[in-house]
Formats: structure tokens, C-alpha cells, sequence
């Protein structure tokens, strides 16, 4: 399974170099936003990562209690905690942008940033569960059952966020859907297929490395 | 400090690039550290392996004793 | 029919403890009626009845997380979790009862809660009360597994708050929105959504939580 990593690595490392490459010089410039519209190349790329993060994690999840072996437990936490980081990085580029259209660092009108924050917290919580929990199956099985909870309050929290827009927010800023060119849509699509890939890549990595620290362990065990 | 648009643009790709060396840099430490426990095992089982050839009957009992 | 009535017995146990103990009500009743006086003092003279409605919710949320962090410590203590989990009924019976007796003691709580925060600070019609009882179960269902999860960990009074909080999110909104909004509905029917898609998949990964 390893063997096929550095292949991969460096396939997504040139991906990543044509995507910014197309994103930040080939891509015409947005009429209304400016140059400032280029951070959508890479911002919303993250967002689409960090939820197929989470969904993956979600997915390992409800195998572990499905199928019960173990293995599956170290692949859910490594996913989701992919997806916990890739989500920071959707905030803090996102909040970049935000204050490049619209010169704040925070809005509570982008729905998709407040999102992300609802997220982000639910998920740190995660990592407090399974540092406050004896490792076991008892861990595995709760950790699980709380990456499902993740997974479906998505879709609840992003109902729950439009719904509040009616009497939380009445600021709301909006940005111009880009009317997208042809070159924007493909520029759009090898930057999402490049940090897709690199998510993959961390992913395998550091589960590699885990199991790897696992091995040894039970290794040091045996010796000792 | 007032950010020129650019510089934003140029601050949201930095942040990623920083992340993905960042990340190298934390493997680059496990390597570290997974290559110093792998030594360390090494010596263990080459001790193990130097007593059973010193010793056959004392490298039967279990050596739990640390 | 076996199962609603090992539901009903366990239920019922809870509230004979609580009516012989009669520490975890009369705890959540002085908590809510404290927040809302300490709500007074921290709203700034001029605030309309909107912040109103938004820290009835918060004096809410934290009084069922109050309710729940004792929820499970009368099976914790004398390791009767361990012998219901062994017990030959459906596991998951022991959610929903503990679930319902959760709830009865949060709508117990309201029940002198609600016409207290009427006389401080603003009404309450029907709407607001119909998502007010819609969040409570939503709040119990998902309150009384994150608690299960946390029983089991060193610090579970820590972890609780953590775990439920970004949960209760959407019960906010719809809780408010019930309040505020006069499309009043559409709130309900967000409520009643969480309801019932928490619930289920609670009920269904109790079983998951609680066996080793």
C-alpha cells in the first residue's frame, strides 16, 4: 500500500503547482471583485476538502461499528483530524477574504464561515473525547458514534445557519457568484482535484506513521 | 495595517504553503524520533539474541524484568 | 411490548430517586431562576425583548446540561450500568428511559421557569412554547448519549459541555426563532427535524456507547 505513496505525493505536488499557477496568473480577472476573487481558487477547495475529510471519517466510522475490527478506528481519527485541520484552513482563508471584499476579518453573514465554526468546535470536541477517554474499544466505538453525529449535524447546522439569517444578521454581505468563464470552471476544478489529493496524501502519511508508532510499540512489548 | 488586495491574495495561499511545510517539518520529527526508538529496539534484540547464545536454558525464562 | 415497558420501568426508577433525593430538581430549578435575575443585571437598559428570548435559551441549555452531568451518576455509582447493559432487554430501552426521565425533570424545571421569565421579561405565545418543549427533546435525546460517552472518561464534568454544546446550536435557532420570528413555523419544523433525526441515530448508536 505504501509504495504507491510517492507516487502519489508527487503527482499532487504537481498538481498543486499547475493549480496555482492557473489560479493566480492563467484565470482572467474578476470584473467585479478584482483580484481578490483569485482566493476562491483555493478557499473553496478546502471547504469541499475538509467536508470529504469529515465524510471519510464519517464512512471509516460506521465501519468500525459495523465490521468491528479496530483498524478502522485509527483511520476515522486520522480523517477527521485532516478534516479538523483542512476546516481551520477554510476559516482562516476564508477570513482573508472576507477582509479583502469587505474589510473585516470576521462576518457573521457568510453562512459558510459560520458553518465551519460550528464544525470546527464540534470537532476539537472530538479530540477532547478521545484524549479524556482509556484507549480500548470503548474509545473506538464512542469516537465513532460521535464522527456520525458530525456528519449528520452538517446538514442540520447549515439549515439551522440559513434559517437564523431571517433575525440574527440583517448584515448580510453578498459576493457576486462569479459568472465563470471556461478557463475560471477548469482552473476551479485542478485546483479542488490538487488539495483533494494533497488531503489524500497527509491522510495516508500520517496513518502510515501511526501505524508504524503502533508497530513499534507492540514491538518494544515484545523485547522487553 | 492596511492590506493591499494582493497582499491579502498572496496571504491565503502563504497560509497554505506555510501549513503543508509546517507538516514536513512534524514528519521530519516523528522520522526522528521513530528512527531512535527502531535503534534502540535493535540493541534490545541483539542483547536478547547475544544471551541466548551465551546462555540457551537462561533465555527460556521469560525476561520480564525491567 | 416488552420493550416500552422496560423503558417505562427504568424511566420510573429515575423519577423514584429523584423523588426520594431530591437533589438534581430543586438544583436545576434554583440554577435557571438565578440566570434569569443574573440575565437582568447583565442586560444593558435599552436591550429589547430579542436578547431576552436569546438568554432564555441559554439559561436552558445550561440548565439541561446541569440535569444531565447527574444523569448517569446513580447507575455510575453502583456499577448498575454494567448490570442493566448485561440485563437480556434491548440496550438501547435504557437511553430512552433515561432520555424521558431527563426530560421530565427539564420540563418540570420550566414549568415554573417559563411564567418567571414572563413576569421579568417578555411573553410567550404558543409557538414559542411549542419549540421550547421541540428543543428539550432534542436536548435530552442528544444530552443523555454524549453524557453515557462521558461517564466513562476522566473528566466528564469538563467534557460534557464540550461534547453537547455545538449540538444544541441548531436548537437555538430553532428555539428563537420560534420566539422571535413571525414565521414562527418554519422553526418548528427545524426543530422537529433535529428531533427526529438525533433521536433515531441516538437510540440507535446507544447500544455502541455503553458495551466494552
Amino acid at each position: 500500500m505504501i509504495r504507491s505513496l510517492p507516487g502519489l505525493a508527487a503527482f499532487a505536488a504537481g498538481l498543486m503547482g499547475l493549480g496555482i499557477f492557473l489560479a493566480l496568473i492563467v484565470a482572467p480577472e474578476d470584473a467585479d471583485q478584482g483580484i481578490s476573487q483569485r482566493v476562491f481558487y483555493i478557499h473553496v477547495p478546502i471547504a469541499l476538502t475538509a467536508y470529504f475529510c469529515f465524510g471519510l471519517g464519517a464512512w471509516k466510522a460506521l465501519l468500525l461499528l459495523w465490521r468491528g475490527d479496530e483498524r478502522y478506528d485509527l483511520e476515522s481519527y486520522v480523517a477527521i483530524h485532516q478534516g479538523t485541520i483542512f476546516g481551520a484552513l477554510t476559516l482562516i482563508t476564508g477570513s482573508i477574504w472576507a477582509r479583502a471584499s469587505w474589510d473585516v476579518w470576521w462576518t457573521w453573514g457568510s453562512n459558510q464561515l459560520v458553518l465551519f465554526l460550528v464544525l470546527f468546535l464540534f470537532y476539537c470536541a472530538y479530540f477532547m473525547l478521545r484524549f479524556s477517554l482509556e484507549e480500548g474499544p470503548r474509545r473506538a466505538r464512542s469516537s465513532a458514534v460521535y464522527a456520525l453525529f458530525g456528519v449528520v449535524l452538517i446538514p442540520v447546522s447549515f439549515l439551522a445557519i440559513r434559517l437564523a439569517e431571517d433575525f440574527i444578521h440583517p448584515t448580510v454581505f453578498t459576493r457576486e457568484g462569479p459568472q465563470m468563464t471556461g478557463t475560471m470552471f477548469a482552473t476551479f476544478c485542478v485546483s479542488w482535484a490538487a488539495v483533494t489529493l494533497l488531503a489524500y496524501v497527509l491522510y495516508r502519511v500520517e496513518l502510515a506513521g501511526k501505524r508504524l508508532d503502533a508497530d513499534l510499540r507492540e514491538l518494544r512489548e515484545v523485547l522487553q | 495595517m492596511n492590506w493591499s488586495q494582493a497582499e491579502l491574495v498572496a496571504a491565503a495561499y502563504g497560509v497554505v504553503f506555510v501549513f503543508v511545510l509546517v507538516y514536513v517539518a512534524i514528519i521530519a520529527a516523528k522520522l526522528v524520533r521513530l528512527q531512535r526508538e527502531t535503534t534502540a529496539l535493535l540493541e534490545l534484540a541483539r542483547g536478547r539474541e547475544a544471551a541466548a547464545r551465551r546462555d540457551p536454558a537462561a533465555a527460556v525464562e521469560a525476561p520480564n524484568e525491567s | 411490548m416488552t420493550y416500552l415497558a422496560d423503558v417505562a420501568a427504568l424511566t420510573h426508577k429515575d423519577l423514584r430517586i429523584e423523588l426520594r433525593a431530591r437533589d438534581t430538581l430543586p438544583a436545576m430549578l434554583l440554577f435557571v431562576l438565578s440566570t434569569l435575575v443574573v440575565f437582568h443585571f447583565a442586560l444593558p437598559e435599552g436591550t429589547g425583548d430579542a436578547a431576552a428570548y436569546g438568554l432564555l435559551w441559554v439559561a436552558i441549555v445550561f440548565t439541561a446540561l446541569l440535569g444531565l452531568s447527574r444523569a448517569w451518576v446513580p447507575e455510575q455509582e453502583h456499577g448498575v450500568l454494567d448490570g442493566l447493559v448485561l440485563a437480556p432487554s434491548d440496550r438501547s430501552a435504557i437511553w430512552l428511559g433515561k432520555t424521558l426521565a431527563t426530560l421530565a425533570f427539564l420540563v418540570a424545571s420550566q414549568v415554573i421557569a417559563l411564567p418567571a421569565f414572563v413576569l421579568f421579561f417578555a411573553p410567550l405565545d404558543l409557538v414559542a412554547l411549542a419549540g421550547v418543549l421541540l428543543a428539550d427533546i432534542g436536548i435530552c435525546a442528544v444530552g443523555s448519549l454524549m453524557a453515557a460517552m462521558a461517564a466513562a472518561s476522566r473528566s466528564r464534568e469538563v467534557l460534557l459541555p464540550l461534547l453537547v454544546l455545538p449540538l444544541t446550536i441548531p436548537l437555538m435557532v430553532g428555539g428563537v426563532g420560534a420566539a422571535i420570528s413571525p414565521e414562527g413555523e418554519r422553526y418548528l419544523l427545524l426543530l422537529a427535524l433535529y428531533d427526529g433525526v438525533f433521536s433515531v441515530l441516538s437510540w440507535a448508536s446507544f447500544e455502541y456507547v455503553v458495551t466494552e
